[in-house]
């Protein structure tokens, strides 16, 4: 099996995984615009695509990489755009818009320091409430992390399948490390690769409704030319998709569009943990610090220390049940974050035992050292 | 013409949505979908082949009343999601109808590389000279020195010429009709709609309610006679002094070129880049490489 796998390695780079990634999910169709960390996912479309009978297209704008994306998908293709911090803010106004059409959709943000310009050849964490709340209005959205170019290719893998699955866009918070760190890997086989579609109507065309609830809160979802002529707005609309101001259609709509994620919780809410089982002291942490994080957990244990590692996948919906358990069996989790806090006050929300959050910030650009961790996990 | 609008009205209206329009009565809005529709009826295009993509504003509201797959967007960025479902669909007709605001001003960026882009998309502006549906502030076609709810003193900058600024962009094809002219706007959208690669039809319309109200140019029917009035069409415009021409409106087609279509180009590439990745993957199979793609 060793040999197997050894002639089966191939050496990547984060962005060039979420690139094999997407493909493997399905991705036809991206639209960017040239931005440091994540101009390689653009480069690297530009020639995979057309090959696998996909579209490229580089726009104007990350404005208009949005509204293309969502074009795209609204004619069946599955779409993606990546970008960082910058073109993150532009993408943020069609990002709403592909919540209220709930339009299938994938968006890499490769995180770099902020604000505005900032630092855009360094590591940051510092969108990642943004991620979850930077489009206007009350919106439901799934945010997932990657910390290992494995993860580049299976959690993109995921994340288009969660985007079919619940008609949502789906955020992929990458950061500069994970994207240009160049790791060996073995990817599976494509027949070994779940990959899920949206489910299309299968009622006549007169029969469909475009936005009715059914028990998973997800409606059937039609493409542009199939024969389901129907209408998609930004405005909030009524079951046939046509504008609505009425009080019960609107407050229905909106639950429903909450709720289809809340149903699917189970699913969408991933974490890993390591050592976790007679952990007293825990690190919860996300994109590369989770890589940080490990190595200080393994060296804490060699020095007696009952210690132990949370690795958020998805960031929201927060995956509060699985922390909070976690947090009722230890004294003390380390959370450590290349921003001043933004998950650190999403765990303490939750946190309803004793368990002391100690935050650990690191916020000059430069990746949290295992070091810097350790010392925590000896000291708390 | 009357058995032929009820063709329309039947066919191409949608009656599952609940009528009435939220156009003001008078507005040149409803002349352009008539327009627009007799012409898609006249070029028997199938329903299910047509996409229908705008923006926000008055205009915006028109894919909701059409039986085509429609789409009502974000302000501005109507044609950014027409080039997606273009390039997923290309056998889509893909038509986006944007006011002059929309188009000009929010979304003047993506309608500049639209028409350099030049795939093979169908653009309708109707430009009333304001943003009617908040209450009528300047935009970018608002002409110096007329008064809007945000110029009360007189309109200090110029305004856009939006054919012009189309042909220049790069548009395949560019014409111009007014409200007024319903017959001539009509042939013209057929022109628009058959051209291959990205065509412009500006319309110029009547915004009574707002813009005419502000500057005392009357009701829907004297605005809309005075584009009968004021209408050259671009034969005779030509010799034409740049002082007669003041205040007159060209109508016509004012540009129509032939150069490739993005759309069509890219398909190219796509099928020269399958069959050179066949023949690769081939290759790197015989050395026992496995590529991670197909």
């Amino acid at each position: 099996m060793e040999t197997d796998d050894n002639a089966n390695k191939i050496l990547l780079q984060g962005n060039e995984a979420i690139v094999a990634g997407a493909l493997a999910a399905g991705c036809r169709f991206f639209a960017g615009y040239p931005i440091t960390p994540a101009s390689e996912i653009s480069e690297l479309l530009s020639v995979k695509l057309p090959q696998v009978g996909g579209t490229f297209i580089q726009m104007e704008d990350e404005i208009a990489s949005m509204g293309a994306v969502i074009g795209a998908s609204l004619a069946g293709v599955k779409s993606m755009t990546a970008t960082s911090g910058p073109g993150f803010s532009l993408i943020q106004e069609n990002l709403g818009y592909g919540c209220i059409t709930e339009t299938p959709c994938v968006i890499v943000n490769v995180m770099r320091g902020g604000p505005s310009t900032g630092l855009p050849t360094s590591v940051a964490q510092g969108d990642v409430q943004m991620a979850r709340w930077g489009t206007h209005g009350d919106h439901p959205i799934i945010v997932l992390a990657v910390s290992s170019v494995a993860d580049c290719f299976s959690i993109t893998v995921k994340a288009f399948n969660l985007s079919e699955k619940y008609r949502s866009p789906v955020i992929i918070l990458s950061d500069e490390v994970v994207a240009h760190t160049r790791e060996s890997v073995v990817l599976p086989p494509q027949d070994s690769i779940r990959v899920f579609d949206r489910v299309k109507p299968d009622v006549p065309p007169e029969w469909y409704k475009p936005y009715a609830d059914n028990n998973r809160g997800v409606p059937d979802m039609a493409s542009f030319g199939d024969g389901y002529r129907h209408h998609v707005t930004g405005l909030v609309h009524d079951e046939k998709g046509y504008p609505t101001q009425n009080a019960k259609e609107v407050d229905s709509f909106l639950r429903r569009i909450h709720g289809k994620i809340s149903k699917g919780f189970k699913e969408i809410q991933i974490t890993k943990d390591y050592m976790m089982e007679d952990a007293e002291v825990c690190v919860i942490a996300y994109g590369s610090v989770a890589r940080s994080a490990l190595r200080a957990v393994r060296d804490a244990r060699e020095r007696g220390v009952k210690a132990g590692l949370i690795q958020l996948v998805t960031l929201f919906p927060f995956p509060r049940k699985a922390v909070d358990t976690y947090l009722r069996q230890c004294r003390a989790a380390i959370v450590p974050e290349m921003n001043m806090g933004q998950m650190a006050r999403e765990i303490s929300r939750v946190n309803q035992s004793s368990c002391r959050i100690v935050k650990h910030n690191r916020i000059d650009g430069h990746l949290i050292t295992p070091e810097e961790i350790f010392k925590h996990l000896t000291t708390v | 013409m009357l058995e032929r609008a009820e063709i329309v009205r039947k066919e191409y209206l949608r009656h599952d949505k609940k009528f009435p329009h939220v156009w003001c009565p008078g507005c040149g809005n409803g002349i352009v979908m008539g327009a627009l529709l007799r012409a898609i009826h006249a070029l028997e295009l199938s329903k299910d082949e047509v996409v229908l993509a705008s923006g926000i504003g008055c205009s915006g509201r028109m894919p909701t009343y059409a039986d085509f797959n429609t789409i009502h967007t974000t302000h501005g960025r109507a044609l950014t999601f027409s080039t997606g479902i273009k390039l997923a669909k290309p056998e889509l007709t893909v038509l986006t109808v944007m006011g002059d605001g929309d188009s000009t001003a929010i979304g003047g960026n993506h309608f500049i590389h639209a028409a350099r882009r030049n795939l093979n998309l169908t653009a309708i502006i109707i430009n009333n000279s304001t943003y009617g549906m908040t209450g009528g502030q300047y935009s970018p076609t608002t002409p110096f020195g007329s008064i809007s709810a945000t110029s009360v003193y007189g309109h200090v900058e110029h305004a856009f010429s939006i054919a012009e600024l189309a042909a220049t962009a790069g548009a395949s094809f560019v014409a111009r009709s007014t409200v007024y002219h319903a017959t001539h706007l009509e042939e013209m959208l057929k022109l628009a709609i058959k051209k291959r690669g990205f065509s412009v039809m500006e319309v110029i319309s009547n915004c009574h309610v707002q813009y005419g109200k502000k500057n005392k140019l009357g009701g829907a029917v004297q605005m809309i006679n005075s584009y009968k009035d004021n209408a050259v069409k671009v034969d005779k415009a030509a010799k034409m002094s740049q002082e007669e021409l003041e205040g007159k409106i060209t109508i016509g087609v004012l540009a129509d070129v032939d150069k490739p279509v993005s759309t069509e180009v890219y398909r190219q590439v796509v099928k020269d880049a399958q069959k050179k990745a066949g023949k690769i993957s081939k290759e790197t199979d015989k050395n026992g490489v496995k590529r991670y793609e197909e």
